[in-house]
């Protein structure tokens, strides 16, 4: 299932300034397991110690937040577009 | 000036200062951290006391470049006492009515909302990083804020709001030369739109790479309230929740007077407010969890319509950690609440402080919230920006000629109407000349 995915510029120094990427995955598991192979660096910076997603990280598919379309259940669809942003946040605990 | 530099909240890296808000070794947000040793020195009551009445008086305690000399007279808005709001919210009479406590930013200068705190601070480090060009995401006030200042500053602004905002803060925005880019989504799509753009453009977004700085314009509201209440914390504040940054800033600017020796320390409770149709903080902290649920909000209260709060994993730690609770109220409570505070305070609010005002009374009702203790309730913006949603509340009443005659009758119909819906009958009786 080709989809695309988008790395903002603040994580493509662990890219090598790779900006988009096509790939085949199926969800949200597969997508992130092809970044781990092509982006050893990336992995951190996605998930926690405990490898849940990290909280200041949006995933959008087709501009919807994946939360909204099932979130790691989601089946991607042929040429769906996924966005990595980060959120911005300014907390202070 | 203090010094002060980015500090990443969650594992410490430091940035020093630089249009940026996230960590990249963590992803996390950055924080201004300051050097609280030697403002300690440096600081005082009485300095504070001696400079005008603006949010300026606390620059010590803002991210501002070395020799900024502000243009504009923000802030230090209003505290107000509010017996008689107190008695409609909790039925308090007498000395414990005097408990409670309006921060009134409604009429915070120069664009009526407490988001002139923020972009102040804001666009005093864009001007020190060399943009041109400032702008942001916005559910209104923002806009008009960074409107108003860029064009005081002299710099451009391109502002991004959803197609739905209210016409007077569309045409809040405009009046200031702005460049108005309505978005066919809610905020939060606005918001991850401008995400975008901040990577392509050099511009200088308020609230994304100057986010850390902006948001600290935020703690002036608790150094007034601080210093207004003659230099003690209340006991209670009930803050509107949209993003989520304003409580957590709140609790910080009270962290920073208590470690100064400014004020006395206190555990001060922190009451979040929401609407109903845009809760994901308020659900949070009521189903117990620590983390948001994104929403799709469906509110009046569009200033509040923030369905994934950037801050609100913040928030909820704020108000969990300080014993406090939150609450969210329906639409037709929010144009009560408006109602309310205006029939009893004499203060317009729009739609954001009719939810902190209902939301408050809420709070009494629930007994979270006690009269015998302050409690501060933040108004954190105009009326007149969101009258669309009192459309139709009030009827237009008939012209009468300039007669005394017809106004002395007019008089009599109106009495005894108002008697009647309010069913009082002597009144009734005194109105319709039958009584003494």
């Amino acid at each position: 299932m080709p989809i695309t995915v988008q790395i903002p510029t603040a994580l493509r120094r662990h890219t090598s300034g790779v900006g988009s990427l096509t790939c085949a995955a199926s969800n949200l598991g597969e997508l992130f397991s092809v970044l781990d192979e092509k982006f050893p660096d990336l992995k951190p910076h996605l998930r926690d110690d405990q490898g849940q997603i990290r909280r200041f990280l949006n995933i959008y598919v087709n501009e919807e937040d994946i939360r909204f379309l099932g979130g790691q259940t989601y089946a991607f669809q042929e040429g769906d577009e996924v966005l990595l942003v980060p959120s911005i946040a300014g907390g202070s605990l | 000036m203090s010094d002060y530099e980015l500090r990443c909240r969650e594992c410490g890296r430091t940035w020093g200062n630089q249009p940026r808000s996230i960590c990249d070794d963590c992803f996390s947000p950055l924080e201004v951290a300051y050097d609280y040793d030697a403002l300690r020195a440096s600081i005082s009551r009485e300095q504070i006391a001696q400079r005008s009445p603006n949010m300026w008086r606390y620059s010590q305690l803002l991210p501002l470049p070395r020799g900024y000399e502000p243009r504009l007279p923000v802030g230090f808005t209003p505290l107000l006492q509010a017996p008689r709001l107190a008695e409609r919210l909790s039925g308090t009479t007498g000395a414990a009515a005097k408990n409670l406590y309006i921060k009134n930013d409604a009429v915070c200068l120069p664009t009526l909302s407490f988001k002139d705190r923020v972009v102040a601070v804001a666009l005093a480090q864009a001007k020190e990083f060399g943009f041109d060009t400032v702008s942001c995401s916005s559910t209104g006030n923002l806009a008009n804020a960074v409107a108003a200042h860029a064009a005081r500053e002299g710099l451009k602004a391109w502002v991004f709001i959803p197609s739905d905002l209210e016409p007077a803060k569309i045409l809040g925005t405009n009046v200031f030369g702005a460049k108005v880019v309505r978005i066919a989504g809610n905020y939060d799509q606005v918001n991850r739109l401008c995400s975008q753009i901040a990577d392509e453009h050099r511009w200088g977004f308020v609230n994304v790479n100057l986010r850390p700085y902006y948001a600290e314009g935020s703690k002036t509201v608790g150094f007034e309230i601080a210093e207004q209440l003659g230099w003690r914390l209340p006991d209670n504040v009930v803050c509107p929740m949209a993003g989520g940054s304003l409580i957590v800033k709140i609790k910080k600017a009270f962290d920073e007077l208590v470690k100064l020796g400014l004020v006395e320390g206190k555990d001060v409770k922190f009451f979040g407010a929401q609407a109903t149709g845009c809760s994901p903080i308020s659900t949070a902290v009521k189903t117990g969890s620590s983390e948001i649920e994104p929403q799709k909000p469906t509110t009046i209260a569009r200033s509040l319509a923030i369905g994934n709060p950037a801050d609100g994993h913040y928030a909820i730690k704020t108000i969990k950690g300080s014993g406090g609770w939150s609450e969210d109220i329906s639409d037709p409570e929010v144009i009560d609440s408006i109602k309310v505070l205006a029939e009893t305070e004499g203060v317009f609010t729009e739609t954001a402080g009719g939810v902190t005002v209902g939301t408050a009374g809420k709070l009494y009702r629930q007994d979270r919230l006690n009269p015998e203790e302050t409690t501060v309730l933040c108004i954190t913006g105009n009326g007149l920006k969101t009258t669309d949603v009192l459309t139709g509340v009030y009827e237009t009443e008939r012209a009468i000629s300039p007669k005394l005659a017809e106004f002395e009758n007019y008089l009599q119909q109106t009495l005894l109407r108002d008697a009647k819906t309010a069913d009082i009958p002597g009144v009734a009786a005194e109105a319709a000349g039958v009584g003494a």
